[in-house]
């Protein structure tokens, strides 16, 4: 390997974790949907600093090439992502659907209340 | 009179139905004395509300599209909080008979949901080909499930009673197909007792059924998944200690 891969490799662990780590920072993310990015930037760094640790890895169980490893992990945490999204977007929907009730309801409510309060202003 | 019609709330879910919606309201008091009548909007872009209004009817307009079941969840929860008894779901396009509720609250009696069945011999509403297999396939797994011969699984002519009322104010659901499917199974299996009655249909006032195969096909699967996923959820049960039957 290269130095100029060496540091390419390390340099974008850095710049993933740098992103979400910012987000954070601002407020822009919350924690618990940066659960994963966080992993997968650990990783990349490790695996960034220290090469040995993906080979030591995969030897471990078994995958010939170790690049094949990386993809693996890749899509793993890609996978989580998504999952974790559209049960966010379920429950979301969840959430709205009984605020649009509730709104509908209290919305009759009103009127009723305001037939009531004009019946009285009259009599 | 029938004293049961004033414990009873007819609940309608609309949506762009201005054509239909005011003389199926008028055609329910009409033909149902003394019963209070609620068009759930479901975000109509069209004159629906206004023309409810003009008919008569309760309206309660949600803000956007919920599809029927989110509208029945809005029906049944304001039967809870107004004290009605029983709800009975109509549509708004005219097709399910409004004569036919009284038989179907006459058979609350003795059960918890009542089902008016478009196949059972009455009427002149029929459907062929493969969405109507279909439909078969669904019906011998629903009556299993509900322990009764149910040939109509699909009817959005549905009566309620106190227990229905009850469960469904909290657990309707609210996907597609969950308001015919799964809301069965919810039902059947918080120990309802489910019934059908053949009740007429009349020809919808706009459209056909599609008979495209293609579409059935995708429609048995739809549902198929809906009817498996219904059964998979863990069951809710139903708080029987406030209702005795």
């Amino acid at each position: 390997m290269s130095v100029a891969t060496y540091i390419f490799g390390v340099l974008s662990a850095l710049a993933t974790l740098g992103v979400v780590i910012e987000m954070l920072r601002r407020r822009r993310l919350r924690e618990r949907h940066a659960v994963w990015w966080l992993v997968a930037g650990v990783l990349a760094l490790i695996v960034g600093v220290f090469p040995g640790v993906l080979v030591w890895a995969a030897n471990l169980i078994g995958v010939e090439v170790p690049l094949n490893l990386v993809f693996f992990v890749s899509v793993a945490v890609l996978f989580l992502v998504c999952i974790q999204h559209s049960t966010e977007l379920t429950m979301l929907e969840a959430k709205t659907r009984i605020l649009a009730e509730n709104a509908a309801l209290h919305q009759m409510r009103i009127e009723a209340l305001e037939n009531d309060a004009k019946q009285i202003s009259r009599d | 009179m029938l004293p049961i019609l004033e414990r009873t709330l007819i609940v309608m879910p609309a949506f762009n139905e201005e054509d239909a919606v005011k003389q199926v309201v008028l055609e329910v008091f009409e033909k149902l004395p003394g019963v209070s009548c609620l068009v759930v909007d479901d975000g109509s872009s069209d004159d629906t509300i206004a023309q409810a209004r003009e008919g008569g009817a309760l309206v309660a307009k949600l803000p956007f599209n919920l599809g029927v079941g989110g509208a029945m969840r809005v029906g049944f929860r304001y039967a809870l909080d107004h004290g009605f008894d029983n709800v009975v779901q109509v549509d708004s396009d005219g097709q399910h008979d409004p004569s036919s509720v009284p038989a179907m609250l006459e058979k609350l009696e003795t059960a918890d949901l009542v089902i008016g069945a478009r196949f059972a011999g009455e009427g002149s509403y029929t459907v062929r080909g493969p969405r109507r297999w279909a439909m078969i396939v669904l019906s011998k797994f629903l009556s299993a499930t509900a322990r009764t011969s149910l040939t109509d699984t699909t009817s959005g002519f549905r009566a309620s009673g106190p227990r229905a009322v009850r469960l469904f104010a909290e657990h309707y659901p609210a996907e597609y197909l969950g308001d015919t499917i799964e809301s069965l199974v919810i039902a059947a299996r918080a120990k309802c007792v489910i019934v059908q009655l053949p009740v007429s249909m009349r020809v919808r006032a706009g459209g056909v059924p599609s008979h495209n195969p293609l579409k059935a096909a995708a429609y048995l699967g739809r549902a198929s998944m809906a009817l498996l996923f219904a059964l998979m959820r863990p069951p809710v049960p139903l708080h029987t200690s406030e209702i005795p039957r």
